[in-house]
């Protein structure tokens, strides 16, 4: 750096509102005054205002009965639990619907965006129409399109379409068989377990022994079979410890077995098959934004093209993908809270819904509802956020 | 729908967070003299309680309440914005100053009364939940309904009899619950439920609203009680009187025989109950702030209890609901009504 001549000899320091650092230090000091008086102020003021006006406040009423019923439960729950239950059951429904539909939409949204790009005319063709279609219909007219259109065109329970003695479908929901473990079961688990870690260490020596040596096992395949072939042994083995309870038609509707209710199918395809029209286009950017000459680059070191993808061109597109690709899985999970427009019982629907009501403490429930969905959030951003770091450009 | 409702709810919680320490001790009369108009919240659309017509103007035995207090208060009982809630957004509304008046068929119960900050006037209506089922379903009886699936609407104290009434019978059910009745009627005839569970009045509101009414039967089991009637905040007690009276005054015009035909010739009447109602006797309105004229204006522009009962829900309107517990205590029913005096 250089010097000015005109400098200050060291030792004299300057009044410190000539001091940038310092000036800088103050601003920050102040906006956090007024930031902290600002919220002070609210709280003062709404705590004076509920008062004053008789409402009751506090979480007291989270262990208070909750007394009224709900239609799909993850985990037990009676007209007898506690409104805190309910705030439970609404978040595992909000997850379940979240998390199924981040996994969906990023299967077809991977599918369509590669189809998009593929050289035979129809396939392409047919993924544009998709990404065009479904992108540029709002979210909930495709929920009601779903779940009026195509969900309530089933017949009724007693004119259930069977798929041999076991599955059912219907326009109360699709009825499933359902396992029912006896004592000996844990053992399968346990195996799948022991198959997974003996498959990471195979993959892993296979990488060493490829590195010293230059030879390779397929061990795509040999994993695949120990991981489901040796939980399959076992359960032959030890004499399949599962019986079946099948869905019976009992009086209004089948009773026993799995049902999957209809608002939940059409809440989980809509936004699967929404957002994956936006992590298509996305996939297809990653991939376009590799320039071609990686990939001549690759063929010409005469690797096979399925090496050339895997190896060169989708850990760089995935630089590219994975930034946007969050902001869609957000949006996923946030534009869950449409469920309560179909009667899905999910967070707002159960919670901010009728629990609010019931109750009437509605800044309560809608503080604790809004911070859970940041809370998701922020998860599923960190989460990709440390994804995105490993596998960003490492540069040397 | 799901966008309109949080925005309420929000700008609502958001109102009570911001809002000045002195809307606390609101003079909601002065406020609404000085607006012209009572802001009233009704219903999203329930036939017979509140609803708009044809020519768009709401219609309906609870929208009578909201005209009887403009009437009481302004002279005029055209003098009213309503505001149309849902069953989850009414209480947070009143609470926030956005409706004074809240007179959308909503049940009295002591959580409400108690711990909301509100007050409940009176009993418009007196009812009772019941059942709506398809007639080819051959059900007679609420106790064969084990196993069914239920449509309701949320945040209804319906969501919490039914629970009750099927636990203490130890039968099961599947609620499918719905945020607007027409969602929960749309629901019910796409089959999605059994049964449509709802105030029995609500039911026959409902019933007509079907594309074809006869497929359908209200069971004649009622499992609850349900005092419908107008709520205001807590704290301001002319207001509260204010409402409380324009029903009472309703109720005993009809008691006394007075309808909106011959008011006029009543103000001439010797029975000193019929001049004190009308102000011919003393000012009954004083202690309210009103005029001399308010129960007056409430009969001739709204007319008594018996006429808006009949030209709303009754046998002159196309739900056709018999009086029922809802004749005059003198004729055998519950509505009875402190006298003016």
């Amino acid at each position: 750096m250089s010097v000015r001549p005109d400098a200050r000899p060291a030792g004299h320091k300057p009044p410190f509102w000539r001091d940038r650092a310092k000036r800088a230090l103050i601003f920050q000091l102040i906006l956090v005054a007024v930031v902290a008086a600002f919220l002070i102020y609210i709280i003062g003021n709404t705590q004076a205002n509920l008062e004053a006006r008789g409402i009751t406040t506090g979480f007291g009423f989270l262990s208070d009965t909750a007394g009224f019923g709900i239609g799909q439960t993850l985990i037990e729950y009676t007209s007898q639990s506690s409104y805190g239950r309910t705030f439970v059951i609404g978040l595992l429904n909000t997850l379940l619907v979240g998390g199924l539909g981040v996994l969906a939409a990023s299967i077809i949204g991977f599918i369509v965006g590669i189809a998009r790009l593929s050289p035979n005319w129809l396939i392409a063709k047919l993924a544009n129409a998709y990404i065009e279609t479904f992108r540029n219909i709002p979210l909930l007219l495709q929920i009601f399109f779903w779940y009026f259109a195509v969900l309530r065109t089933l017949p009724s329970a007693r004119e259930s379409m069977a798929f041999g003695e076991a599955i059912f479908l219907n326009v109360r929901g699709l009825y499933l068989p359902q396992p029912l473990f006896e004592s000996g079961f844990g053992l399968i688990p346990a195996t799948f377990i022991v198959a997974i870690v003996a498959s990471i260490a195979l993959v892993m020596w296979n990488k060493r022994r490829h590195e010293a040596t230059g030879k390779r096992l397929p061990v795509f395949w040999m994993s695949l079979v120990i991981i489901f072939g040796l939980p399959l042994l076992v359960l032959v083995v030890t004499g399949v410890p599962v019986t079946w309870e099948m869905p019976v038609l009992r009086g209004f509707n089948f009773g026993g077995g799995i049902t999957i209710i209809p608002e939940f199918l059409a809440l989980w395809l809509a936004l699967s098959i929404y957002t994956a029209s936006f992590i298509a286009e996305i996939v297809r950017s990653g991939i376009q934004a590799i320039p071609h000459g990686q990939t001549e680059a690759a063929q010409a070191l005469s690797l096979p093209r399925k090496l050339v993808l895997r190896l060169v061109v989708i850990p760089q597109a995935l630089r590219v993908i994975i930034p946007p690709l969050t902001s869609q899985y957000l949006n996923l999970i946030k534009n869950s809270s449409l469920a309560t427009a179909i009667g899905y019982p999910d967070l707002v629907s159960v919670f901010a819904g009728t629990t609010l009501n019931q109750t009437g403490q509605a800044i309560e429930v809608i503080a604790m509802t809004m911070a859970v969905y940041l809370i998701i959030s922020l998860l599923v951003s960190m989460f990709m956020n440390w994804f995105n770091a490993r596998v960003a450009l490492v540069e040397r | 729908m799901f966008n309109k409702k949080h925005l309420v709810l929000l700008a609502s919680a958001g109102s009570i967070t911001l809002a000045g320490m002195s809307t606390a001790q609101a003079d909601t009369l002065e406020d609404t003299m000085e607006r012209g108009a009572v802001q009233c919240g009704v219903s999203d659309g329930l036939p017979g309680f509140s609803a708009p017509d044809d020519d768009g103007n709401w219609q309906g035995i609870d929208v009578d309440v909201c005209r009887a207090v403009a009437a009481a208060v302004l002279g005029d009982s055209e003098a009213v914005n309503y505001i149309s809630l849902n069953a989850v957004e009414r209480f947070t509304a009143l609470q926030s100053g956005e409706v004074d008046v809240l007179s959308r068929n909503t049940t009295w119960t002591t959580t409400r009364d108690t711990t909301l900050g509100l007050n409940f006037t009176g009993v418009t209506f007196y009812d009772g939940q019941g059942f709506m089922v398809p007639s080819d379903l051959g059900i007679t009886s609420v106790d064969e309904l084990d196993g069914a699936s239920i449509c309701i609407q949320s945040g209804t104290t319906t969501e919490l009899n039914l629970a009750d009434y099927f636990r203490a019978n130890d039968m099961e059910f599947n609620p499918i619950v719905f945020d607007t009745s027409e969602q929960t009627v749309g629901g019910y005839q796409a089959g999605r439920c059994d049964v449509l569970t709802s105030d029995t009045s609500q039911l026959a509101a409902l019933r007509i609203q079907l594309s074809d009414p006869s497929t359908s039967m209200i069971l004649s089991d009622v499992i609850s009680k349900e005092p419908l009637g107008p709520v205001v905040r807590q704290g301001d007690d002319t207001w509260f009187n204010i409402v409380k009276w324009s029903l009472f005054a309703m109720l005993n015009a009809e008691e006394l025989g007075i309808n909106s035909d011959n008011v006029d010739e009543m103000l001439e009447s010797e029975n000193p109950n019929i001049a004190r109602l009308l102000g011919q006797d003393g000012n009954y309105g004083e202690g309210m702030n009103l005029e001399a004229d308010w129960a007056y204006n409430i009969i001739s522009q709204v007319g008594n209890y018996g006429q808006s009962f009949d030209r709303n829900v009754g046998m002159g309107s196309p739900l056709e609901i018999e009086r029922g517990i809802n004749k005059l205590w003198t004729e055998g029913g519950l509505q009875y009504a402190p006298p003016i005096r």
